[in-house]
């Protein structure tokens, strides 16, 4: 829903929300500002950690709650929310964060990506294509991308204000010298709008190159570090690497889902615990509950 | 080419309770383009200290050194700047001590061979046969060309400094004693070394203690008392 | 000829400082500490030329000021004050903004951004400090070591720096087969050979060295000393030569500069200030020579 259009709809004047005895998205609206101006200073410098105080939460920090404030800053009572972990629509925690904020904000729920407007995310992007009128939600555990390699805060800004990144590459290069490949396998530093070197959330380096050029609104928030920050829609997105050690996806190649038959997902691999024998299956059960309707008929 | 106008040296040594040594004073000659000068004078009169200031080694303390430089024109020795000192002395002005100036772990032949690298912007096979006649002339063995000069003994030593500070043919080239520590037919090859030198239009300045050779090989002599 | 950096009047204060510290302070009172507020004046009014294809020479005892003044050039203090500026000639192709129309030097690079001086500082300089834990990680291989700088002004081909760091390390006397070996590994002599390879990988206009061969056996000291004056003739460097020996400024230097208690005392041609000395503590200096 665009703002205009929001504006204009009379039922936003509803309070029948408020029936959970909570202000509308649990947060009292001084919350919601500071946490919506902050997004607005992450859109406007893509990739930049912008602080902020982060509340307490009915959740654990450390639990999503990051990303639950910011779902609950943007909420409205229009939109359908879906929530995942790892890809997955029915684990506990995405589950109860769903009914969270379905009770808080009186909004729908779905699994179904094409359908939701917002989606809050833990460690995935979505196989579907997101669009325009979607935002995705990232849960951030470590918002540092340079922690790596500089445990000091003080020192991490100061190399992000300098643009000071040969210590980031520096630990690329001795991957490479030692180990022949670099080894991140999640969590791959990414160069947002040719600026700022920023942490992608632990995402799969499958999901890296959908970050970049995207039509969708990328935010992140770290609950336990106090940090948003976003990739607005259309922005350059590059995961550091060399002119020959160029970045790579996971290889699924001769692999499909078990379940839809999908050869171009990201796969979890499961081990039969009696016969020992691997199956794989789509990480994105929402999408592979869509493809497997058709799959199976 | 060289006007020297009422040059004095005193040496100011503050550790020593602000005591005063006055090295030379009130010396004054002229060298014209190719001339060789020769100073003479019983030791301690300052013949080395003139030298020292010509190339600046000493700040002289009174007076004008007034040289016509090839690259800048005439310029006063005394005080030129520091600059343009180290640039006179890659361009046009050479200096033989009384020793060896040792550049430690650098082959005689190197020591030859730098300066003309450095100044004359030939290439290192050219400037290593001109190294190589030049010591070849002065009676260095050859097994030695590639030994480090701090092992030779003094006249060996001395000869390859000599070398060193002909080689790349300086406009103006001030001699401390260059044959002191050489035997007779050293000094005889040292001397047609400079004459050739001369040939070529070099102008001289030197010190030497044998005061026959003194006036054989200069065109007039200044004495300092 | 023009100088390549020129430096005015540059000063660097620890402490609060007050009217009097100048005064009380310097050469002739033998130190740097104010009497009245305590402030260390560590170098104060230090003006000097560097010219293209240069090796100066800064001598004076410790607490002289003369890793100050490295600190201050290489922008990792900040100075008090005065300026260092760079001439056209030496960068105003890589950053045409820090010069005005038509003048020969830039802007003040000590008053410039972190970010500028980074930048400015990973294309023009290198430097070897003493202690090769400062200009060394220890713990990464010494082929990274080298790639840092060359990361930092922008490479991004593995081979090709590999290819570099090989080169240099080949031409410091370090066996190419122990790059990807951790300096740790290493000896002194030889860490402080990564460390020039390290500060030379960039090809830096000017090179900074900080008491590189203080603490080294004699004849390693020879080898490095060697190094650098080989360096020097190849890659025509312009070099600051930081030494509390007169040996090494004379081994390596044409003009010298002496610094006591944060200010200059005399400066001249190398074989002047060690034949005859002007100054009262540069006399001292030279007497008390081994």
């Amino acid at each position: 829903m665009q703002l205009h259009e929001w504006l204009a709809d009379d039922r936003r004047q509803d309070d029948t929300a408020r029936s959970s005895g909570y202000p509308f998205g649990f947060m009292d609206d001084g919350a919601k500002k500071e946490i919506r101006r902050s997004i607005l200073k992450a859109v406007a410098i893509p990739g930049y950690q912008v602080p902020y105080g982060s509340r307490e939460m009915p959740i654990a920090r450390g639990w999503g709650t990051g990303g639950l404030q910011i779902t609950l800053a943007l909420v409205v009572p229009d939109d359908i929310l879906k929530v995942i972990d790892q890809g997955c629509d029915g684990s506990v925690n995405a589950v109860n964060i769903k009914k969270f904020v379905a009770k808080v904000a009186g909004v729908a729920v779905t699994t179904d990506t094409g359908e939701a407007t917002i989606i809050q995310t833990r460690h995935r992007i979505p196989e579907e294509r997101m669009t325009d009128r979607q935002i995705l939600v990232l849960q951030v555990p470590y918002p540092e991308a340079l922690r790596e390699v500089e445990p000091s805060e003080m020192e991490t800004r100061r190399m992000h204000a300098e643009a000071d990144y040969s210590r980031m590459w520096l630990h690329l290069y001795e991957d490479i010298v030692n180990f022949g490949e670099i080894t991140i396998s999640y969590r791959y530093p990414v160069t947002v709008n040719g600026r700022y070197i920023t942490d992608p959330s632990p995402i799969p380096r499958w999901d890296v190159p959908k970050l970049h050029m995207a039509d969708t609104l990328f935010l992140f928030g770290a609950g336990r570090e106090k940090r948003i920050y976003a990739i607005p829609p259309h922005t350059a997105v590059e995961p550091l690497e060399f002119e020959d050690h160029t970045f790579r996806t996971e290889n699924f190649a001769g692999k499909t889902c078990a379940r839809c038959g999908a050869a171009d997902t990201f796969l979890d691999e499961v081990i039969d615990n009696i016969g020992g024998g691997r199956s794989y299956f789509c990480s994105d059960t929402g999408y592979c509950d869509k493809r497997s309707v058709t799959w199976n008929r | 080419m060289i006007t020297v106008d009422n040059l004095s040296k005193n040496f100011l040594l503050h550790i020593l309770g602000e005591k005063r040594i006055e090295a030379c004073r009130a010396v004054s000659f002229r060298v014209p383009p190719g001339g060789f000068l020769g100073l003479s004078g019983p030791s301690g009169t300052g013949k080395s200290t003139v030298l020292k200031c010509l190339y600046r080694t000493y700040l002289p303390t009174g007076g004008a050194i007034r040289y016509d430089s090839a690259a800048w024109g005439p310029v006063d020795l005394a005080t030129l700047p520091d600059r343009a000192v180290i640039d006179l002395r890659h361009r046009e002005m050479g200096y033989v001590s009384q020793f060896l100036k040792v550049i430690p772990r650098v082959s005689a032949l190197d020591v030859v061979m730098e300066p003309i690298l450095t100044r004359n912007g030939v290439s290192r096979e050219a400037a290593r046969q001109r190294a190589t006649r030049l010591l070849e002339q002065l009676r260095i063995p050859r097994h030695l060309f590639d030994a480090y000069p701090a092992t030779f003994s003094g006249g060996e030593q001395q000869r390859v400094n000599i070398a060193r500070a002909v080689s790349w043919k300086p406009r103006l080239l001030l001699l401390d004693e260059p044959t002191a520590s050489l035997d007779r037919g050293s000094v005889e090859i040292v001397l047609d070394i400079l004459k050739e030198m001369r040939g070529e239009g070099t102008t001289m300045i030197g010190i030497f203690h044998d005061t026959a050779l003194l006036e054989s090989v200069t065109d007039s002599v200044y004495s300092i008392c | 000829m023009e100088p390549l950096i020129r430096v005015r009047g540059l000063s660097k204060r620890f402490g609060p400082g007050c009217d009097r510290c100048l005064d009380s302070t310097g050469p002739e009172h033998d130190t740097n500490v104010c009497p009245h507020c305590d402030s260390v004046t560590a170098c104060s009014d230090l003006s000097f030329d560097l010219f293209p294809d240069e090796a100066l020479g800064i001598v004076g005892e410790s607490g002289s000021g003369k890793s100050t003044l490295v600190r201050l050039l290489h922008f990792e203090w900040e100075a008090s004050g005065g300026s260092m500026e760079l001439h056209r000639g030496g960068a105003a192709a890589l950053w045409p903004e820090i010069f005005a129309d038509q003048d020969q030097f830039s802007a003040n690079l000590l008053t410039m951004s972190q970010f500028q001086k980074r930048q400015i500082r990973n294309a023009l300089m290198g430097i070897v400090y003493q202690n090769p834990h400062l200009g060394l990680r220890m713990q990464v291989s010494s082929g990274g070591n080298i790639a840092e700088r060359l990361l930092g002004a922008g490479w991004r081909n593995i081979a090709g720096m590999r290819e570099r760091a090989a080169e240099l390390l080949e031409r410091t006397e370090i066996p190419v087969r122990r790059m990807d070996e951790p300096p740790c590994n290493f000896s002194g002599g030889m860490q402080q050979r990564v460390q020039i390879a390290k500060a030379l990988s960039n090809k830096p206009l000017i090179l900074l060295l900080d008491e590189v061969t203080t603490g080294l056996d004699l004849s390693v000291q020879a080898r490095v000393l060697d190094l650098i004056r080989n360096l020097r003739r190849e890659f025509k460097l312009s070099m600051l030569v930081v030494s509390h020996d007169l040996g090494v400024v004379n081994l390596l230097c044409q003009r010298t500069m002496v610094l006591k208690s944060g200010r200059v005392v005399e400066e001249g041609l190398t074989d002047q200030i060690l034949q005859d000395p002007q100054h009262r503590y540069t006399q001292l200096l030279v007497a008390s020579q081994l």
